[in-house]
């Protein structure tokens, strides 16, 4: 098209013809952006630091087992300790730390209640990089070494099952002959949770101990590594699988918690709902105002035409005036969303409201995560969408006759 | 070859109920270079037959040719072309691009054609001046008179130098000499570039230029008066 130029000109002026109603509605797209890509981040704030918080929990970014271990996770199903090809792999500077575990249910008694449980014996030195419990000591003291034989519980156990720091339990489990092992433990350390499920629900001790009341030498249930990004695992996946062999099954966090794992996948379509819907809201002004500006039109678009411009060139013109209306929103939109988020980006206290959340696995600082993808997603989305949308009354526009412009008389 | 050929052209507007004639049974032919007026009364179907000629708006039976090739069965993306490339129009009630200056506007057809900037703006400010509006070429529409804006109007459809101009009533808004200077720059338009002038109007200042003034009534030609060969 020869005439791109002056159709460009004609949007641009037709545009800024209704101050008024342009800048509402250039209002009303700066605010759409601004929502959609502001709260945004947050949502994937608070999910990011869930899932950061899940992994620390207990599974890091992906964990080694025997192969029937998820299926029946007992201690007839365990592997050796790494060696050879594993432990060069876990060397190697991708994997930032790794621990291994033996995991048993077992039943804890105190002289008030009996609980099920699930044991965990750690290496206190290398679970100290990979998950929580050592930070989060709030009484007593963390496991000394692999033969510790103190054992460490969290803070709703205790409440629940009415004893304390430094008071005896007994563990009860069975050994891989099925036989009853059990032994007396003095509760040495309490930790803190955000989620009650590990408070109540596992308790540690040292991996020697656990080893001996076993009797399984030096099996164990599983090796948890922690790499360096939770969001790309799939290679550290791939080349521990390699280097573990044929008799392990290896598998990614998000595969072991398929929980935490979903939330992630369910929040990319959550951010995808979130912008169509103030999309959505948008367009209903949009096409709204160009309907009006377009009716408003009908003598000079037929003039237009008239003279000899091609319905086509009306048709870009209307298109091209949503389109710029759309643009500098957009931009002034993501303008407005990075200076409101860049300020908060240290975390806002949301610990008020906190208490609450907890239940969820949320956490009382919120990080606002600003990610480049999502921008681009809400500015294509509006882009596309509001093109789309401009699509009819254009072309409404493109159609006008002619004569009924230039005859009629006011 | 004739600039305008019109055989048996009949249209027929329905108006609720009621069915009123725009065109009846119009034969007409108006050579190249010719001056013609189109004279009648209000209703008279003036304007419905610029629009047929000018390929607005189709008639409901008959034929019409501009410079031997047929138009009334041709497409709307072929009549914008045909439009654009061969007619200069001056419209009765509404001729300017609000957003647009006077300059603008008279270079709206030249630009939509592709003629390149310089040249565009040497023959916008050239006619311009011709039609007495030098130094309001940056003006829009709103700040100028009906008269300013009628000949703004004049000067967009003469400024690509159209084989065919039709203009109906040109003059409406004018008065007596502004209206004669541009009757004048028509015929010297005629004279010098053989363009062929179509004017509707039943302003007798007007007709007092044409070589031919055709009257009609009701629609239909009544009577064809020719001062001499156009
Ligand atoms: N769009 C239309 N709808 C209905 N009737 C029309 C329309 N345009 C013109 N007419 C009628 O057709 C007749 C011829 O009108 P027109 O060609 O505009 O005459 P003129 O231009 O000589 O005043 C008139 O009776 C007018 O009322
Ligand atoms: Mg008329």
């Amino acid at each position: 098209m020869g005439d791109m130029k002056i159709v460009l000109r004609l949007a641009w002026r037709n545009l800024w013809r209704n101050h008024r109603r342009t800048l509402i509605m250039l209002a009303a797209i700066v605010v759409g952006t601004w929502a959609m890509i502001f709260m945004t981040a947050l949502m994937r704030g608070m999910v990011d630091e869930m899932v950061k918080d899940g992994i620390s929990v207990l599974p890091g970014h992906v964990q080694v087992h025997h192969p029937d271990f998820r299926d029946d996770p007992t201690i007839s199903n365990v592997i050796g300790p790494p060696s050879g090809e594993l432990l060069e792999a876990l060397r190697r500077p991708e994997v930032v730390a790794w621990s291994t575990r033996v995991r048993v249910p077992a039943v804890i008694s105190s002289e008030q209640d009996t609980r099920g449980v699930t044991l965990v014996g750690i290496d206190p030195d290398q679970e100290r990089g990979v998950s929580f419990v050592a930070d989060d000591m709030t009484e007593g003291r963390f496991l000394e070494s692999p033969d510790d034989k103190g054992l460490v519980v969290g803070r709703k156990l205790v409440e629940k099952m009415e004893t304390d720091l430094g008071k005896r339990v007994v563990i009860m489990t069975q050994d891989p002959e099925n036989e009853i092992a059990d032994r007396g433990f003095r509760i040495v350390g309490i930790f803190d949770s955000k989620l009650d499920q590990y408070e109540e629900g596992f308790v540690f001790a040292g991996q020697g101990t656990i080893q001996n009341l076993l009797g399984v030498g030096d099996a164990i249930s599983e090796v948890a590594i922690l790499g360096t990004d939770y969001r790309d695992v799939e290679g550290l996946t791939r080349r521990v699988a390699d280097a573990a062999g044929a008799d392990t099954e290896v598998l990614p966090w998000n595969e072991i918690d398929t929980y935490l794992g979903s939330m992630l996948a369910v929040m990319d379509g959550f951010v995808i709902v979130w912008i169509v819907v103030i999309f959505l809201a948008l367009s209903f002004g949009l096409v709204n105002t160009l309907v009006m500006a377009v009716f408003e039109r009908v003598r000079e678009i037929g003039l237009m035409l008239a003279l000899g411009m091609t319905p086509r060139s009306i048709l870009t013109q209307i298109v091209a005036e949503s389109t710029l209306l759309l643009v500098l929103g957009l931009a002034i939109g993501n303008l407005l969303a990075w200076a409101t988020i860049e300020p908060l980006k240290s975390g806002i206290d949301v610990s008020i409201v906190g208490e609450g959340m907890e239940f969820f696995g949320a956490a009382s600082v919120l990080y606002p995560a600003l990610y480049l993808k999502d921008v681009v997603l809400a500015n294509v989305i509006v882009i596309v969408l509001g093109f789309l949308a401009s699509l009819s009354p254009a072309w409404r526009a493109s159609r006008y006759d002619p004569v009924r412009a230039i005859t009629q008389v006011e | 070859m004739k600039s305008v050929r019109c055989v048996d052209l009949c249209k027929t507007y329905r108006q609720g109920d009621l069915e009123v004639t725009g065109l009846d049974h119009v034969d007409l032919e108006i050579n190249e270079g010719g001056f013609v007026c189109l004279s009648a009364p209000s209703g008279g179907g003036k304007t419905t037959l610029l629009n047929a000629i000018g390929g607005l708006d189709t008639p409901d039976s008959g034929e019409i040719y501009l410079a031997g090739d047929r138009i009334d069965n041709l497409s709307k993306g072929e009549l914008a072309e045909m439009r654009l490339h061969q007619i200069g129009f001056v419209f009765q009630a509404y001729n300017l691009i609000p957003v647009l200056t006077a300059r603008e506007n008279v270079e709206f057809v030249m630009e939509v054609q592709g003629v390149a900037a310089a040249s565009r703006r040497k023959r916008s400010l050239e006619l311009l001046e011709e039609v007495g509006l030098g130094g309001l070429g940056d003006r829009l529409p709103a700040q100028m008179s009906g008269g300013q804006q009628q000949r703004v109007a004049v000067a967009r459809a003469i400024a690509s130098r159209p084989a065919l101009v039709l203009a109906d009533e040109p003059t409406a808004n004018l008065d007596s000499q502004t209206s004669d200077q541009l009757m004048e720059l028509f015929v010297e338009l005629n004279e010098h570039h053989k363009t062929t002038f179509v004017i509707a109007t039943h302003d007798q200042r007007v007709m007092a230029y044409a070589r031919r003034v055709i009257h009609m009534l009701d629609g239909r030609i009544v009577d064809d008066e020719r001062r001499d060969e156009a």
